[in-house]
């Protein structure tokens, strides 16, 4: 069985990337890439009651997730979905660490209910009333490969419409010297098993054994080598070129996850 | 879906190391809950707590990946030969095309947890020993088990809270239908840590008592800790009739509430029938449901109205944490094993510790074991964030 689906409908988000349309333009080349921090807005999807409670790690996946599906042009509510993230959100993890160190150890119940890996899984489904399968998984750096294979092989056994969200939030120091991830970076692409009006590109993934492709441009390169979720790049930076090729993603060891692109054009 | 048999299964809690011991707490209705006297959490309820994971060596050559959760998962592996069944696995189909799928909820954290306290106490910093990839990270525990069991296929670790280890049984059907790999190592691995029993404290989910599921007083959790292993394969002319298949998987979300279940469990009941679309039976074949039952009011109330909604009130079922424990990320897996047992031995665990059943629950729910003929059996496992997955699982023959 072929692990292929059409790409349609990409979200960004990332320092110095404020959505897909101006990253695209940067990642073919239409415009010099300049860091910036990333920012985040508070989701104007989620109940207010809910708003209120989410970190930066479920602002950032419900973001990109939402303008994804937008860009799509397909219901939230009707995809299964696959939320792939290496330490999920690094503050909240930060806070609570701190809280179990002092005397007291007073842990906000809403922090330990966001504490979980598939918090943005669950706040997405609240947001949308998305009821199909959502998983929530975790390979440290191969994160975005992981999440992609699961993501395509669901596309390639139950011929279902997926939307695969990879994310990573910077932890506050201790962790961040432990863990340096720099800034909140997340993507996210509807995965569908045919093409659709809004596809931008067919792909297909192997597991190699080759090295994975970098990128020409040092900050970018900076920011795919230093963020698990940002290891999306190359294929990202293929699908925005819109021309055919072949892209190797950093998987486990020594392993790529070999991707063919075929824009459709 | 295509049926996986169980080809070698395992699974360590605070009711056993292995399935004889299990099978033989279960036998004898023996809870293995005390009064939480875990590292120096003073909180005043009761834990499922396994004696001797602190004990666990890890091989030298993995020696950076030390910690409680890892020290389980190898006090687990050890069990029941199952590093000898994957040995056989690996050399039949090699190493690259068999997968290791892990859930856990919160990996190696209480070494984070534990390194918060010995901070540099002039510039925060945390001890250079601590190693975050290896022991905190959530795939922590899928590199480990990896790497223990000198497998080199897809890994990674599925995190879906107290789901998280059902759910990697859907991980593996859909990678081995899609020939992406031969066969899978599952399971569930979670340890105590400070973050769940503090966490569910602060939400006043635990109980202070041992937890009673279904129990008109029950009020609340027993947080315990577990590993659990399944070798998954493609049946073959070798599967006997006393083999185990895992013949659906159902996944859903509540889309409701972080923290609490749907009142009425509607994201249990579509992860239900989805099971038992994906298994082809109707609801009247499956012989009993291991329930995820964890003793807290609304959880137990949501999934008998989520299970009365798809069995009818006749089917029997129980909820085995009261002699477990919630074993949180580890309870999917746990519970399949467990689910496992039932069906070899022909026999129903009756839930312990309940006394009075809640006349408002309409579920069959057996407080004494029923030794009885179990050919099909349905397993819960729901979920923070209204995460839900139902196993089926069936006898081969």
């Amino acid at each position: 069985m072929r692990l292929a689906a059409y790409v349609s409908g990409v979200g960004l988000l990332g320092p110095g990337l404020p959505d897909w349309e101006t990253a695209s333009d940067i990642l073919r080349g239409g415009r010099d890439y300049t860091p910036a921090n990333t920012v985040l807005h508070t989701p104007a999807i989620l109940p207010a009651a809910e708003r209120r409670r989410t970190g930066r790690a479920v602002k950032l996946a419900l973001a990109v997730a939402l303008e994804a599906t937008t860009r799509a042009g397909v219901a939230p509510a009707d995809l299964a979905s696959v939320f792939s993230s290496s330490g999920g959100d690094g503050q909240n993890c930060h806070d609570l660490c701190e809280a179990l160190a002092r005397a007291d150890r007073e842990v906000s119940p809403t922090k330990f209910a966001n504490s979980v890996h598939n918090a943005a899984s669950g706040y997405w489904g609240i947001a949308t009333a998305a009821m199909r399968e959502s998983n929530a998984l975790c390979a440290y750096d191969a994160s975005f490969c992981a999440g992609l294979l699961e993501a395509l092989s669901q596309v390639a056994v139950d011929t279902e419409s997926i939307l695969l969200v990879t994310y990573d939030t910077e932890y506050p120091e201790p962790l961040r010297s432990k863990r340096p991830i720099p800034d909140a970076f997340g993507a996210a692409m509807v995965l569908t098993p045919q093409r659709i009006a809004t596809s931008l590109a067919r792909i297909e993934a192997t597991i190699e054994d080759l090295p994975a492709d970098t990128m020409q441009d040092p900050q970018l390169e900076a920011l795919r080598s230093s963020t698990p979720a940002a290891r999306c790049l190359p294929l990202l930076r293929r699908i925005a070129m819109q021309e055919p090729g072949t892209i190797a993603l950093e998987y486990l060891d020594d392993s790529s996850l070999v991707v063919s692109v075929a824009p459709c054009v | 879906m295509q049926s996986l048999v169980l080809q070698s299964f395992t699974t360590s809690s605070c009711i056993g190391l292995g399935v004889a011991q299990t099978l033989d707490s279960l036998s004898s209705s023996r809870s293995g809950l005390k009064r939480c006297n875990f590292e120096t959490v003073d909180i005043d309820t009761y834990i499922g707590e396994i004696a001797g994971v602190d004990a666990a060596q890890l091989p030298a050559e993995l020696s950076r990946f030390d910690c409680r959760n890892n020290r389980l998962a190898e006090l687990a592996l050890r069990q029941d030969g199952f590093l000898d069944a994957v040995s056989q696995s690996r050399a039949r189909w090699g190493a690259r095309r068999i997968g290791v799928f892990i859930g856990t909820s919160t990996s190696g954290i209480l070494e984070t947890e534990v390194a918060y306290r010995h901070r540099d106490p002039l510039t925060g910093a945390l001890p250079v020993a601590f190693d975050y990839g290896a022991t905190q990270n959530s795939f922590s525990i899928a590199d480990y088990v990896r790497r223990r069991l000198k497998l080199e296929g897809p890994a990674m670790v599925v995190s879906c809270a107290c789901a998280s280890s059902a759910k990697v049984f859907g991980s593996a059907r859909r990678m081995i239908e899609a020939g992406l790999i031969d066969a899978a190592v599952v399971g569930g691995v979670d340890s105590l840590c400070l973050t769940t029993l503090y966490g569910f404290h602060s939400l006043q989910l635990s109980s202070p008592a041992p937890c009673r599921p279904f129990d008109v007083a029950r009020d609340g959790i027993s947080i315990g800790e577990a590993a659990a292993f399944v070798l998954l394969e493609p049946p073959s002319d070798a599967t006997a009739g006393d083999d185990v298949l895992v013949l659906g998987v159902g996944e859903s979300s509540d889309a409701h509430h972080m923290s609490a279940p749907h009142p009425e469990g509607h994201g249990a009941r579509r992860a239900m029938q989805s099971a038992l679309a994906a298994a082809k039976l109707e609801p009247s074949s499956i012989d009993y449901i291991n329930l995820h039952g964890t003793g807290t009011p609304s959880n137990d109330r949501s999934e008998s109205l989520a299970v009365a909604s798809v069995f009818g009130p006749t089917t029997p079922s129980s909820s085995t944490k009261g002699a477990t424990g919630h074993t949180l990320g580890a309870a999917g897996a746990l519970e399949a094993v467990i689910c496992a047992l039932a069906l070899q031995n022909d026999f129903m665990p009756g839930g312990v510790n309940t006394l009075r059943l809640d006349p408002t629950l309409t579920t069959h729910y057996l407080t004494e074991n029923r030794r009885t003929q179990v050919s099909r059996v349905l397993s819960n496992s729901f979920g923070f964030g209204g995460t839900n997955c139902s196993l089926v699982f069936g006898l081969a023959g």
